[in-house]
């Protein structure tokens, strides 16, 4: 005679994984203080690194506005004439990195510095406009990252007609740093709280092993294969996980909506306008399944671990 | 359908539970198995439903060497052992009809098949009136038949009892026997160890007698 699985038909195998999953919540919710406190510890851990994360995105996000800081300002040769410049302008209004191209005409830029300087006699007595052409241009978003725009600066200083080119990034290079330590760091976190949560659940399980252990010993006996009795404690760290993983995403979107008010007030007095942005589709997703999934290896590392110790006698 | 060929199991520690012990138990069978405490019953009975694995010699069940049952196989082989406890390991947190409905379960049947043969089951020892109790509400007796209309309920060939009458009365006992009389009359294979010499003789089987691990005496049955 030969051993082995008989071949279940796939509605029964569903039937069964989802009768194991109803009373794996059943089991949890008839004990509900002590659910409670182990999906509020995974909670509260996977909320640190959500919540950081959602701060650094509107960070990241107010920053955006800022991006127009990537400016060039390209100063032209005195000898380059007026044909020659609408030529280059028109040529840099077609350049496919650019946002925009703005002409600054040195009569104007002259007349205007003698209206708000007062020096007009002074200026007067020049024989000619000492002010050079100047085109500010403005990169495209993508192309306003420190990099780019430097490449872009080494492009136009090779313009025949430039004299030179001016980027002012210091500031936008700081930022920028100090944004991608703050990704890294939060992701270290992230880390570090996802093998907490990890071990949270897998000694939950391991203890619920403890406490099943009759049960196990009289499953093993009466035929029961050792995917039939790991099941309910796997989908016990699935739910784990996932209740974690919601009640961080409660705890996260709490928080916000407690920081939106003072944070409208901080931006209308700097006359901006800011609005906090919750938790996006994609980051909940991640999130949710990501508990789930942190849950079930949880529960698997310690179903692995301890089940094979338990054998009837 | 059982064979004990040159059967040693040593436990680690060195003590031999069972030593060079030969045998063999035809298909149909009910066969007593008797001896001191100590003397190896439990252990034979364990090598059978592969709790033990013995140190040498073969066990043969059904044609199958269980040598040769892989770790991963050894739950189809228990479904095909169905085993009774003197402590009748029982969940108390189900009721009567969830433990006899846990062989069916694991085997994967399906939910009125379950329903179907649990009755059945506790029809035949007599317990369909407490399917919905909880094991500690029931008597000794009552525990020990649920016990067994649990080894029964799935129907396998052979079935193994150890010490199954061990805190019953005579006349609970002596019901015990009876059922199972009738499994074996129905072509169940029974493999039973007691203390109750009383019972066994009355009960005219077959009789292996075990000592410090040794099989003494092998009594043919009185043929009924
Ligand atoms: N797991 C074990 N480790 C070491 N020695 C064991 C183990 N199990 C049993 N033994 C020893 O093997 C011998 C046989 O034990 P077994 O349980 O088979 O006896 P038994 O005939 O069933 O006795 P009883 O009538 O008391 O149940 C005993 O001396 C016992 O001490
Ligand atoms: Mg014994």
């Amino acid at each position: 005679m030969k051993l082995g699985r008989s071949h279940l038909r796939i509605d029964t195998w569903v039937l069964r994984h989802l009768q194991v999953a109803l009373s794996s919540l059943g089991r949890l919710y008839r004990t509900p203080l002590a659910t409670l406190m182990t999906a509020a510890v995974i909670g509260i851990a996977l909320a640190l690194p959500t919540g950081m994360h959602v701060a650094l995105s509107n960070i990241q996000q107010l920053a955006g506005g800022w991006d127009g800081a990537a400016t060039l300002s390209l100063f032209l040769k005195q000898e380059v004439d007026e044909k020659q410049i609408i030529k280059l302008t028109n040529k840099l209004g077609a350049h496919p990195k650019l946002a925009e191209v703005q002409l600054i005409n040195p009569d104007i830029a002259l007349e205007e510095f003698q209206r708000l300087s007062g020096f007009k006699g002074a200026l007067k007595a020049l024989d000619r406009n000492p002010l050079p052409t100047v085109l500010i241009i403005e990169p495209l978003q993508q192309y306003s990252t420190p990099e780019a725009a430097e490449e872009l600066m080494t492009e136009f200083n090779r313009l025949a007609e430039v004299d030179f080119t001016q980027l002012d990034l210091q500031w936008v290079r700081r930022f920028h740093a100090i944004t991608e330590i703050a990704r890294r760091g939060v992701m270290v976190i992230g880390i570090l709280l996802g093998l907490a949560v990890l071990l949270i659940v897998g000694n939950t399980i391991r203890l619920e092993i403890q406490n099943r252990k009759s049960e196990i010993e009289i499953t093993k006996l009466i035929g029961g294969t050792d995917a039939f009795i790991r099941r309910p404690f796997l989908y016990n760290g699935l739910w784990y996980g996932l209740s974690g993983g919601i009640l961080a995403w409660l705890l996260v979107s709490i928080s916000l909506w407690m920081l939106n008010g003072p944070i409208e007030r901080l931006a209308g007095l700097y006359r901006s306008e800011f609005d906090l942005s919750a938790i996006d589709f994609y980051t909940l997703s991640i999130l949710l399944l990501g508990s789930a999934l942190l849950g079930l290896f949880g529960s698997w590392i310690a179903v692995g671990r301890h089940l094979s110790d338990i054998e009837p006698s | 359908m059982i064979h004990f060929e040159n059967v040693t199991k040593r436990y680690p520690g060195g003590y031999e539970g069972l030593s060079n012990a030969n045998f063999h138990v035809t298909p149909g069978e009910m066969v007593f198995l008797t001896g001191h405490s100590g003397a190896g019953k439990s252990t034979l009975l364990r090598l059978i439903g592969l709790l033990e694995r013995c140190t040498r010699g073969q066990v043969l069940v059904g044609g199958r060497n269980l040598a040769k049952v892989k770790r991963r196989h050894i739950p189809y082989h228990r479904r095909e052992v169905g085993m009774i406890f003197q402590d009748h390991r029982l969940l108390h947190d189900r009721t009567v009809f969830d433990n006899v409905a846990m062989p069916l379960v694991v085997a994967g049947l399906r939910h009125q098949e379950i329903g179907r043969r649990v009755h059945a089951s506790l029809d035949k020892v007599g317990l369909l009136s407490k399917e919905r109790a909880y094991p500690v509400t029931l008597s000794g007796g009552e525990q020990q038949r649920v016990g067994i209309a649990r080894a029964v309920v799935s129907k396998p060939p052979v079935v193994l009892a150890d010490e199954p009458t061990g805190n019953l009365d005579p006349e609970l006992s002596q019901e015990i026997m009876d059922l199972f009389c009738q499994f074996n009359q129905v072509g169940v294979t029974l493999l039973i160890a007691t203390h109750d010499l009383d019972l066994v003789s009355r009960m005219g089987k077959r009789i292996l007698t075990l000592s410090h691990g040794r099989l003494k005496r092998d009594v043919a049955g009185r043929a009924s």
